[in-house]
């Protein structure tokens, strides 16, 4: 499956269906990250429950603490 | 006020003490390391060589750069109490500190006395930015609902100084639109940036906004405003050793820490109930029910500071 991620072309493998399976491939899980699918932004609750397919753009963004 | 005076803090205060703003207050705990002149513009090699406190070094450059100013400089670790005290006058508040325990203190403070405060940060060459405006925006509790831990934090990491700069550029622009109160333009979105990976994003968070959010919500208990929930330390007694209990419990993933920390020059030991690491003169013992010992000290900032630098 093809996706979209931060404006880059990302090959994603299809075992890969959800928004929830989507951030623990990129090894994400663990971080406060806030998701929006086709320019809709998504409650972290939805993120389980949330499929992927192939085309969609998603924009990741973590919150980190540093400065 | 700008709580924090490390890359974030020195940019920020610079550029609104150039633009003649009225009166400053800056709040830091630490003093100058080498490490730190890499990106943080107000600190010299003598300032480092002399472990001279941040806010003590902030405080003559920036009265050097416009006498004009009114600079109060604190040489302070601020907590709540810290934080009621300073904040009487205060227009604006940006975050320049380095962890999420402080900044949910700000978060709170903010919405009790109705103070705009603007949250930044920066890793690498990975930045993010967001204006929080009482009355109006989502809180940082709305966004994140629960405090991240073991974010990755620009001691351990290291980040490049255009992603400080790029930051200062949208918190500065921020803060200034706020104080010439012209909010109209503000941008009203969260945004981050990849300066490596050439990435940028500005996403609307508004939907996150939570009516019954305990810090912005129609009835507010401010939780980080408790005693209950503040970072707890202490030094233990005829022991170089201060001990460290987190705001909120953690269940500690000591693998992930592990790995995390063995890329770290020092010595990471490990059985399942807790994690020693060995760093320069201290050892870090941290334990699954999110205690931590740090051995080697009895000064709390400092223990406070390897804290964060280590565990986020
Ligand atoms: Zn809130």
């Amino acid at each position: 499956m093809l996706l979209t991620v931060n404006g880059d072309q990302v090959e994603v493998p299809n075992t890969v269906k959800t928004i929830a399976e989507l951030l623990q491939h990129f090894e994400m899980h663990h971080k406060v990250v806030i998701v929006e699918k086709n320019a809709e932004i998504l409650e972290k609750a939805e993120h389980t429950a949330t499929l992927i397919s192939d085309k969609d753009k998603i924009e990741l963004v973590h919150f980190v603490g540093g400065g | 006020m700008i709580i924090g005076a490390g890359a974030l803090g020195t940019g920020s205060a610079e550029m609104l003490v150039r633009a003649g703003i009225g009166n400053i207050t800056i709040a830091d705990r630490d003093y100058v390391e080498w490490s730190n002149l890499q990106r943080q513009q107000l600190y010299t090699e003598e300032e480092a060589e002399q472990r001279t406190p941040k806010a003590v070094a902030a405080k003559k450059r920036l009265t050097a750069i416009n006498s004009e100013v009114k600079i109060r400089c604190h040489v302070m670790d601020v907590s709540v109490e810290e934080m009621e005290q300073l904040v009487g006058g205060v227009d604006l508040i940006l975050d320049a500190s380095d962890n999420f325990d402080i900044r949910m203190i700000i978060n709170d403070i903010s919405q009790k006395h109705r103070i705009p405060w603007i949250y930044s940060a920066c890793v690498g060459s990975y930045g993010i930015n967001y204006t929080i405006i009482p009355g109006k925006t989502p809180c940082l509790n709305c966004l994140l609902e629960n405090v991240p831990m073991g974010s990755a934090t620009c001691d351990t990491v290291g980040i490049i100084s255009p992603a400080v700069q790029m930051v200062l550029s949208f918190q500065i622009s921020e803060a200034l639109k706020i104080l010439v109160e012209d909010r109209l333009h503000l941008r009203n979105k969260l945004v981050s940036f990849d300066l490596w990976k050439n990435h940028q994003s500005s996403i609307n968070v508004d939907k996150f906004k939570k009516e019954d959010c305990p810090s912005c919500g129609a009835e507010p208990s401010y939780p980080y405003l408790s005693f209950s929930n503040q970072i707890k330390t202490a030094v233990l007694c005829g022991r170089d050793t201060v001990q460290i209990r987190p705001s909120r419990p953690i269940d500690r993933d000591l693998e992930s820490l592990d790995k995390a920390l063995s890329k770290q020059p020092g010595k990471v030991s490990r059985n399942p109930y807790l994690l020693s690491f060995s760093t320069e003169e201290y050892r870090l013992v941290i334990f699954k029910d999110c205690r931590v010992l740090i051995h080697g000290t009895k000064s709390i900032p400092e223990a406070k500071t390897l804290y964060h630098r280590y565990l986020g």
